[in-house]
């Protein structure tokens, strides 16, 4: 097992090489410039001036190079300084965006908590939901409850979120205004009564992200047990005198979770990247939304860093994913 | 074999149905039998005859919707199965009879350890504790003849071969100390050697623990070497009913002596083709009012069509006790006949 994790972290990082090398020259070759959010009362030569400042004339594999170093070297350096207040890094050179002249990373660190809680929520309360609706579905197939099941399964995983997310507003925030339709991302949690008004205003939001995804756990859930459910294994377990209570959730619901776990892990990279259209949708101020911003803004270092980060988790959740497919199923061995 | 005892396990007039999209289908009719303490009952009969479904209704295995039990009478030690609460029936099942499948590649859990597989029922059924348990399964494997049973304990069923995981299926079914073993065509998914080796170890048990077996299968070669008794099956219904020997030495049934045909011989001379039954199994999809082997039988006549025959003593004890048939033809005298080749 271990030499099998080594290796595989062994081979993704000619893999991440290549897809850095990829996002970096796609994200270069997209039209526009930084200079256009200067403001045009800004004298040319001054203008000149400030994008020399930003490194934006150099060639490009300078640019590749530089940034590079400057996201497997010197930000890890900053992280270390920052964590156990040593001075590695010695003020060397961050990726520094160009619309804001921040470091990236700070920005990032900055929206991270908005993304983790409303979209982290949206996913925690979709797994929850899903697992026992796929469950039971499954168990009772065409029960109405199945059928409900998959009707409400249908329109969430086919309705986009940017309309589900503008229905409810309208229904829920503007007709009804039981919610507000805006995230006050600048609520600070205090007391009850701000802790109450956080949940307040982060379910619209976890009630769109958690529909589209329960909709596709609880389908995965609902196959993955039907096929199982006709196993031989299952008529054996019973045929031993278990109850329906061990032979669905113990011998069929081990068996089953074993694809379904595979696509939770492959699915948790999108709430780190932040569900971009549900942030721009409830004026989120994740990362999705730092994401959009810095693509209109042709803010190509934060576009660049933000795309390779999901690149990273990617790969990163597809070795978990396999792990833990090893870890469940007993007959896959990585030797 | 102990007769008149009383049986450990008897069925009345059994009836099993499935309902389909397409009408209902008519698995089990009138099934009736008995099972003596430390009797061997083989039941015969091809694909579709309703063998396995007429098992499976006695502990209501089949799935309902769509199985549905219609009539009839499981008593086992007395009481009757069929009428019992879930709770008391999940007793019986891998307490009181054990069942063991055909196919041991799927029959056991892939993702459990075989150990947690055997002890699993026998912490259920005889409120062993953990360590206990573990004991009692390391017991049940090596009498089951798995070598190094404590440490195969923690292995998974795809580190078995197929002979070996039957025997795993055997412990499994044999763990509570049953009354009735139920093995549905345990041989038919296995090699010849590993089939043999299992008959072996069946019959060793069997003398070892004197357990009631009724046994499945479509070999009558099986059943020639390892039962006391034989019921024929066809169409869901027993067509022939006969103490092992009475019953190669003198079928009744066409359906009895067209399957005795099919035997294949080993020695003499080699016919140019093998025996079969002409025709296909019916269809059960209405409940029968005529003899369910007419279409295929080579004694059929007018009576055939109108009504399905009733089982009726061959030698003149109660139907059920010694030889019965389910035949409006009179087969002629044994003498007259050639004898199968058991």
């Amino acid at each position: 097992m271990l030499t099998y994790v080594l290796r595989r972290l062994f081979i993704a990082i000619p893999t991440l090489l290549l897809i850095s090398v990829v996002i970096f020259f796609l994200v270069d070759l997209a039209p526009g410039s930084p200079a256009s959010e200067i403001p045009l009362t800004v004298p040319p030569e001054v203008r000149a001036k400030i994008l020399e400042s930003l490194g934006v004339n150099a060639p490009f594999h300078v640019r590749y190079l530089l940034w590079l170093k400057q996201f497997f070297w010197v930000e890890p350096m900053y992280a270390i300084d920052y964590l156990f207040g040593t001075d590695y890094a010695q003020g060397a050179q961050r990726i520094i965006s160009y619309s804001s002249r921040s470091p990236v990373f700070n920005i990032i660190i900055e929206r991270l908590p908005q993304t983790l809680t409303v979209i982290g929520t949206a996913y925690a309360v979709a797994i929850l939901i899903a697992l026992p609706i796929g469950i039971y579905s499954a168990y009772r197939q065409y029960s109405w409850v199945d059928q409900l099941g998959t009707f409400v399964s249908m329109v969430g995983y086919s309705v986009p979120t940017f309309f589900t997310g503008v229905v409810l507003i309208v229904i829920f925030a503007v007709k009804l205004q039981w919610f507000p339709s805006i995230y006050d991302t600048t609520l600070r949690i205090t007391d009850w009564g701000s802790l109450w008004k956080q949940i307040h205003q982060m379910i619209l939001p976890v009630a769109v992200l958690g529909l589209y995804n329960a909709a596709e756990i609880s389908r995965y859930t609902r196959s993955s047990m039907l096929e199982n459910l006709s196993q031989d294994y299952v008529r054996t377990a019973r045929a031993k005198g278990m109850s329906e209570r061990v032979v669905v959730l113990k011998h069929v619901a081990r068996n089953s979770m074993i694809p379904v776990v595979t696509i939770i892990a492959l699915g948790l990279p999108g709430v780190f990247g932040g569900a971009i259209v549900t942030e721009q949708v409830f004026k989120i101020n994740g990362i999705g939304a730092a994401l959009i911003g810095a693509i209109h803004a042709n803010d190509l270092p934060m576009v660049q860093t933000i795309t390779f980060i999901t690149a990273i988790l990617i790969v990163t959740f597809n070795l978990i994913a396999d792990i833990l497919y090893g870890v469940l199923d007993p007959r896959i061995r990585y030797d | 074999m102990p007769n008149g005892a009383k049986p450990v396990l008897q069925v009345r007039g059994l009836k099993t149905v499935f309902r389909t999209r397409t009408g209902e289908v008519h698995a089990v009719n009138n099934v009736s039998f008995h099972l003596q303490r430390g009797e061997l009952l083989g039941v015969v009969g091809e694909s579709g005859s309703g063998k396995s479904v007429t098992m499976m209704s006695l502990l209501r295995l089949l799935p309902a919707p769509p199985a549905e039990i219609r009539a009839g009478e499981v008593l086992l030690n007395g009481r009757d199965l069929l009428q019992m609460g879930a709770d008391e029936l999940r007793d019986v099942r891998g307490g009181k009879v054990g069942f063991v499948f055909q196919d041991p590649m799927t029959s056991l859990n892939p993702v459990f350890t075989v150990g947690m597989q055997i002890t699993e029922a026998l912490r259920k059924h005889m409120g062993l504790s953990k360590a206990a348990a573990e004991t009692r399964a390391v017991e049940l494997l090596q009498l089951v003849g798995i070598p190094d049973a404590r440490k195969r304990l923690k292995a998974f069923p795809h580190q078995f071969s197929g002979g070996m995981r039957q025997r795993v299926m055997i412990a499994i079914a044999l763990a509570c100390d049953p009354d009735v073993l139920i093995a549905d065509e345990p041989t038919t998914a296995l090699d010849v050697t590993i089939q043999a080796q299992i008959l072996e170890l069946v019959k060793e048990l069997r003398a070892k623990l004197g357990m009631a077996i009724i046994w499945i299968t479509h070999d009558l070669g099986v059943i020639a070497g390892i039962a006391d008794r034989v019921m024929v099956m066809y169409g869901g219904q027993v067509v022939e009913q006969a103490p092992v020997r009475e019953l190669f030495a003198n079928p009744q049934h066409p359906y009895t002596r067209a399957l005795l045909k099919t035997i294949p011989k080993i020695s003499g001379e080699r016919e140019a083709r093998l025996k079969v039954i002409e025709g296909q199994p019916p269809m059960l999809s209405a409940a029968p009012s005529a003899c369910p082997f007419r279409e295929r039988c080579e004694y059929r006549h007018d009576r055939c069509n109108a009504e399905n025959p009733l089982r009726r003593a061959v030698d003149g004890r109660e139907v059920g006790q010694g030889h019965d048939v389910a035949c409006h033809w009179q087969a002629p005298a044994p003498a007259a006949r050639e004898t199968a080749h058991a």
